[in-house]
């Protein structure tokens, strides 16, 4: 079957995410959609789902023009979607997650859920995918969370599929397996709309490729069209997104960690045996697939982990035992994975934001006193050199763009006297202005002689970035390596998987 | 500035005139001589607005100045009514902080109830068992009661911190179990007035009870300063310390504050410890302004009415102040609209509720009162038990 | 592997309960049997009414029987671990050493006294019903998203109701039948507040307990009170006996022989246990109350769900509240559910929102509400207001994560708003 979309709109108060969009996907191809980091692909794929509504436009199916008001207008349609973040109950089993929405019942009128196994298990047997009906959602690997989208998307008889950005929880692996799979289901003859924003990927697998910027459809391309036109036409102008930097130069050890091991309550490992240093004016990549151990270890070392053996030092101070408030004290800057949960308080202003962690220190307080007048004074020095675009520094933090919320985040954390700057993912999500900021920005860090150890589940930005780079896989420290690595080589890694042509370069 | 004011007292001053509209219909349509007017559309309406316009004028002459007792006397006379609502308003200010304070460092205090009951145990043991000077045994009853209180509180935020057990059912629970407890103390020797057997604690010495500030015919005393003092203390604490800092930053966001080096747990306890010794404060005043005597209806529904007051407030101390005085002034006018024209005094919890539901509702009042620009409440974002 | 620490988890929490029961005998044979320097005859009488006579009365030496229950907890605790080693279920055994110590308190707290044992499981069942109907209410609430502490107004509210046209009609079963409508129009209230406005629930629901209060108060002092004999003279309904069952030694007259409310709440739990984990109906409910924006994806409208399921469980309560009225004393009087709304609400959190947990919950603080007042008149050593806090501290140690971690359903509370997440 085929997709077309024309003229499809909708505003979100002032923001128009997406503006007279036109796209036609045809039946059997896979079909790209690329775009950066909010330009409005997940809106467009929630409306073509069903599950916002579009101010204007159609949506054609084989020609057709068809009403979709919710995802059940959708599946009538034969569209399926697997979702970036997974839609499936946590605490029900893959059966139960596969019928809700379809149950079938018995003559008693309770649920069917024999029909739905022997569905799985066909569908499973025939696109070699291993999955127990039974298991609990909550105990399964994303990767086969995923495949449990997938699969009902295939019960559902869905002849167009959508991926939102399904390779962003994956390794390196796992993703071949799914570009693979991919192929695959657009050779029995389904369409795919394949959502995402790597250039790697789309050029692997996709068969055309439109590209959105600023909610519009900004140009429609083959996948032999090279990564830079294609990034050009991303972002609105040329990028080069390598960044700009000297060799560095390591002094004495900042960090230094030895057979580290952070626990959960349960006394289970969630990073094990680790060890690690970090020098002055150097930068070490942790790299790794999302959800190896590198967030807890990460947390580990400012203090936010309750249960840790071995020992965790800052130029020589054991760290272990001391609270959130003096580890940071003690000369650590941390900029955390998450700014809206973790980083920023969004009804706070942006004066209040960028004293977070100094709010009990001179000027900003006296005793128990607190001094706003002082905290606002200093506020306005940090938005100006970190060129935070804000209408006034009173204004709440939720106010901000994703790149100024992360502005006021490093000018709080480098504004402090640190000699380590922790950083996690700290381009997730931001436009590449904003990338381009914070690359140029901790490579000044390091430059200063700050030892910078940075938790990147990207790639690109891990070569881009690394004087050194330690691949985190199930909670351990595999293998560090040069920055002059290649790609497979730490993409093996990030898999689990030790060679022996790697071996020469762990150190 | 005056448009500011103006958009934060609209929404509250819209939604008490819906509920006393509410509250109006309610009294009109269960009046016997109403209904029995009911064919004659016009005599219907005339009669309706008469009972109805009857029991506001009467509560009005319950809460605030009723110029019959200022006949024959003074016309000062006629202010006792405003002088009880005084009295009503005091321990209402500091249990409305108490839920309040609680609000902004993220936690909802049910349990002003039970922590209230701890600040009158304490106040009234001390009351009524030691001989101290004036000025000194007031100040020892409070701290007692204030110090019960806070402990009280410190549970619950002592199991939120440690356990992540939810305020809500805890306090809930709590407030059960405090004053199951009253009934317990009240039945054992070290509580029971000499002489009698039904739960009644002995009267609070001369000594110990709050000294009145017009004189014997008034009992408005000084808790009204005592209580005004405790809001300025909270609106600087708040906004001006790094104490109220740290709870507001636990408040909106506590994850955001851990990482910042703030403890969270921490916070929590000092919370629900102060926010505790404000509702004990208010038990306190109450015994020993009002009540004089501990018995096992002492915190009567001052507890609920704190969330109310709490939320009709929008959690700032001012608006506590001010919701209190009004809560207090329907309750105290209630019993007068009851005794005088027989319309029971149970309307008053129809209004009060109605006030909070029509306040939360804000998308309600809007649509009602065709108002576009009105500023949200939001005293309170929603989140589950599991938050 | 996260399977493994989930399960490990899970019997982590079975061991520490199994830790408990081994403490809780200990303390029975030192408490109830070791340390009380006089013991003296309990006599035990098991028969109520007209059933079959098995034992007409049983005398036990008071120390001699806390002994020998002590050690029936023992043996069960013991039980209890061996089952949990051979990774077998273990559920009879807690039944049994719970029997055990209970027996073995008794045998203490009522020492030289007369104990009618029957009377004493019948009372507590019946203190138990308008708690399992409003722990019922709020179950079928909260697994779908909506907290509900507004069931003590449900009760409330539906108690009068059906008091009040039970009177005029001078009829219990009109009375019974429209007790739901009145829950279910209070859910109303709850759902459109709660779904629509999307008001925080928790203050939503006290605010509409205060509502309910008010108005049935409020509607009490106006007419109740003055024509008493139209407004608030309600008939009951009468007790049925099942033929045959109701002979049954003990437990006839405990199950058997009661009235219509009663007989309804049996059918009321089995169908909410197996419907809730077994039909489309409570698929749906908990996908709403888990992940709503997953139950969205698949075509589900959560607000629609939700918005039945509240209204469902004001009519569960309703019941629960014509109990108070028409199922026992007929007459309405102000804020006669005393707090109840807030021990079902209790004993839903102590039963892990699963009806068979909610109703073991609320027996269990029946039971104890009714040995207080049994053992009040036959002089007890605990203070009876002790015993009226065992509901509520039971709850906060459930909720406190010391018997293992209690989870409400994820989404419960959060109000649902229609690509609210973008």
């Amino acid at each position: 079957m085929s997709l077309e979309l024309r003229g499809i709109t909708k505003q979100f108060g002032s923001l128009v995410a997406n503006d007279d969009i036109n796209f036609k996907v045809e039946a059997g191809e896979i079909h790209a959609i690329l775009g950066e980091n909010g330009a409005g692909k997940s809106t467009l794929m929630n409306i073509v789902y069903g599950l916002l509504a579009p101010d204007k436009g159609q949506i054609l199916v084989d020609g057709q023009e068809i009403k979709i008001k919710s995802p059940l207008d959708a599946l009538a349609a034969g569209i399926g979607m697997v979702h970036q973040h997974f839609m499936l109950i946590p605490v029900f089993t893959v059966a139960e997650n596969i019928v809700l929405g379809h149950e079938k019942t018995n003559r008693a009128g309770l649920l069917d859920l024999a029909t739905a196994r022997e569905e799985i298990i066909r569908v499973s047997k025939e696109f070699n995918f291993e999955v127990d009906p039974d298991a609990l959602i909550e105990d399964l690997p994303v990767g086969i969370q995923q495949r449990v989208e997938i699969i009902r998307a295939l019960i559902y008889n869905s002849k167009i599929l959508i991926l939102d950005e399904p390779t962003a929880v994956l390794t390196p692996q796992e993703t071949d397996e799914l570009l693979a799979n991919m192929k695959k289901l657009r050779d029995s003859g389904r369409s795919i709309v394949f959502i995402t924003h790597k250039l790697r990927e789309v050029k692997a697998v996709a068969d055309r490729i439109s590209i959105i910027r600023r909610g519009k459809v900004v140009g429609t391309v083959q996948p032999s069209a090279s990564q830079e036109e294609m990034a050009s036409l991303m972002v609105g102008r040329p990028v080069d997104l390598t960044v700009n930097k000297a060799d560095g130069k390591p002094g004495k050890t900042i960090l230094e960690m030895v057979d580290l091991n952070v626990l959960d309550t349960t006394g289970r490992a969630l990073a094990s045996k680790i060890n690690l240093t970090v020098s002055a004016g150097e930068v070490v990549a942790v790299a790794g697939v999302q959800g190896n151990g590198q967030s807890e270890l990460a947390e580990a070392i400012v203090g936010l982990r309750e249960h840790l053996t071995g020992s965790i030092k800052l130029s020589g101070n054991e760290l272990i035992g001391r609270s959130v408030d003096e580890c940071l004290k003690a000369g650590i800057a941390y900029v955390p994975e998450s700014r809206e949960l973790d980083g920023l308080i969004s009804s706070f202003s942006i004066t209040e934001n960028l004293i977070l962690d100094t709010h009990g220190e001179a000027p900003y307080s006296k005793g128990i006193f607190y001094k706003p007048a002082m905290a606002h004074q200093v506020a306005l020095e940090r938005i100006k050199e970190f060129d935070i675009r804000a209408q006034s520094a009173n204004d709440p933090a939720s106010s901000l763009s994703g790149g100024n919320k992360q502005k006021v985040v490093l000018a709080r954390e480098l504004s402090r006297p640190v000699e380590l700057v922790v950083v996690c993912q700290p381009t997730r999500g931001l436009d590449v202005g904003s990338i381009e900021f914070v690359h140029q920005r901790l490579i000044s860090e390091r430059d200063s002689g700050r030892a910078v150890l940075l938790f990147s589940t990207e790639l690109d930005e891990v070569f881009a970035l690394a004087d050194r780079i330690a691949i985190m896989y199930r909670g351990e420290i595999i293998a560090i390596v040069p920055a002059t690595a290649s790609r497979e080589e730490v993409g093996l890694y990030m898999a689990g998987i030790r060679t022996a042509t790697a071996k020469g370069g762990a150190a | 500035m005056i448009k500011k004011i103006l958009d934060k007292t609209l929404l509250p001053l819209f939604a008490f005139l819906l509920a006393l509209f509410v509250g109006g219909l309610v009294i009109g349509f269960t009046d016997n001589k109403v209904l029995a007017k009911i064919s004659s559309p016009i005599e219907f309406l005339k009669i309706l607005g008469s009972t109805v316009g009857n029991a506001y004028l009467a509560l009005f002459q319950g809460a605030i100045y009723d110029p019959n007792l200022a006949e024959g006397k003074s016309f000062m006379a006629g202010f006792y009514p405003l002088s009880e609502t005084m009295v009503a308003t005091a321990p209402l200010i500091l249990c409305g902080l108490s839920v309040a304070l609680a609000f902004k460092s993220g936690l909802f205090n049910i349990g002003a109830q039970g922590q209230f009951i701890f600040g009158a145990v304490g106040a009234s043991y001390i009351g009524f068992k030691y001989e101290m000077p004036m000025v000194m045994h007031i100040m020892v009853a409070t701290l007692a009661g204030l110090i019960l209180a806070a402990l009280w509180g410190g549970i619950v935020g002592l199991l939120k911190a440690k356990t992540g057990a939810h305020e809500v059912i805890v306090t809930i629970m709590l407030n059960y179990i405090a004053a199951k407890f009253l009934l317990f103390l009240l039945s054992t020797q070290y509580f029971l007035r000499p002489g009698r057997l039904d739960p009644i604690a002995p009267s609070v010495k001369e000594t110990a009870k709050l000294p009145s500030l017009f004189g014997v015919d008034y009992r408005v005393n000084i808790g009204i300063f005592i209580a005004l003092a405790a809001a300025v203390f909270i609106w600087w604490l708040l906004n001006r310390s790094i104490i109220g800092f740290r709870f507001r930053a636990v408040g909106a966001n506590s994850s955001a504050a851990r990482t910042a080096g703030i403890s969270v747990s921490a916070a929590m306890i000092a919370t629900m410890a102060i926010s505790g010794a404000l509702a004990g404060m208010g038990g306190a005043i109450h015994t020993l302004g009002n009540q004089y005597e501990l018995t096992d209806t002492v915190a009567a529904t001052f507890g609920f009415d704190a969330i109310t007051v709490a939320l009709l407030g929008r959690g700032t101390p001012l608006g506590v102040v001010l919701a209190s005085f009004l809560f207090a002034g329907l309750r105290v006018g209630g019993q007068t609209m009851q005794a005088n024209v027989g319309v029971p005094v149970e309307i008053v919890l129809v209004i009060q509720a109605l006030v909070v539901l029509f306040i939360a509702a804000p998308d309600l009042v809007k649509r009602i009162f065709k108002l576009r620009n009105l500023q949200e409440a939001s005293a309170m974002a929603s989140k589950g038990w599991n938050g | 592997m996260k399977n493994k620490t989930t399960m490990s988890r899970e019997s982590k929490r079975k061991l520490n309960g199994i830790y408990s029961m081994a403490i809780a005998s200990i303390f029975s044979i030192v408490v109830f049997a070791y340390l009380p320097k006089v013991s003296g005859d309990v006599t035990y009488s098991f028969v109520l009414d007209k059933e079959w006579v098995l034992i007409q009365q049983w005398v036990i030496d008071s120390r001699v029987g806390a002994y020998g229950f002590s050690a029936l907890s023992v043996l069960f605790t013991a039980l209890a671990y061996y089952l949990f080693r051979k990774g077998k279920k273990h559920g009879i055994a807690i039944f049994g050493f719970s029997i055990g110590f209970f027996m073995a308190f008794l045998c203490w707290a009522s020492a030289g006294d007369f104990v009618p044992f029957t009377g004493l499981l019948q009372g507590g069942l019946i203190l138990a019903v308008p708690l399992i109907y409003g722990s019922l209410a709020g179950l079928v609430c909260e697994r779908s998203g909506v907290i509900n502490i507004a069931i003590e107004g449900q009760l409330l509210g539906s108690a009068f109701v059906a008091g009040v046209v039970g009177s005029l009609l001078q009829n219990a079963w009109y009375g019974l039948l429209v007790a739901p409508f009145a829950g279910a129009l209070i859910s109303v209230l709850l759902a459109v507040f709660a779904i629509k406005y999307r008001i925080d629930q928790v203050i939503l629901g006290f605010v509409i307990n205060v509502l309910v209060i008010g108005l049935t108060s409020f509607a009490a002092q106006r007419f109740l009170r003055e024509d008493s004999e139209k407004w608030n003279e309600s008939p009951i309904l009468q007790p049925i006996n099942i033929p045959i069952l109701y002979k049954l030694p003990i437990i006839g007259p405990m199950f058997f022989s009661q009235t219509i409310i009663i007989y309804l709440l049996y059918v009321i739990i089995i169908v909410t246990q197996i419907a809730l984990f077994k039909s489309k109906w409570g698929l749906r409910m908990r996908s709403v109350g888990e992940l709503p924006v997953a139950a969205e994806s698949v075509g589900i409208d959560v607000n629609k769900v939700r918005f039945r399921n509240v209204i469902i469980a004001g009519a569960i309560a309703g019941f629960g509240g014509a109990y108070f009225t028409v199922g026992s004393v007929g007459a309405f009087s102000r804020e006669m559910t005393a707090g109840m709304g807030f021990i079902a609400l209790a004993a839903l959190i102590f039963g892990r929102w699963t009806p068979l947990g909610a109703l073991s919950a609320a027996l269990v603080f029946g039971f104890a509400d009714q040995l207080r007042s049994v053992l009040s008149i036959a002089g007890t050593p605990i203070p009876s207001a002790f015993m009226m806090m065992v509901p509520y501290i039971a709850t906060i140690i459930a909720v406190s994560g010391f018997v293992g971690r209690v989870r409400a359903p994820a989404a419960d509370g959060i109000p649902y708003q229609r690509g609210g997440s973008h």
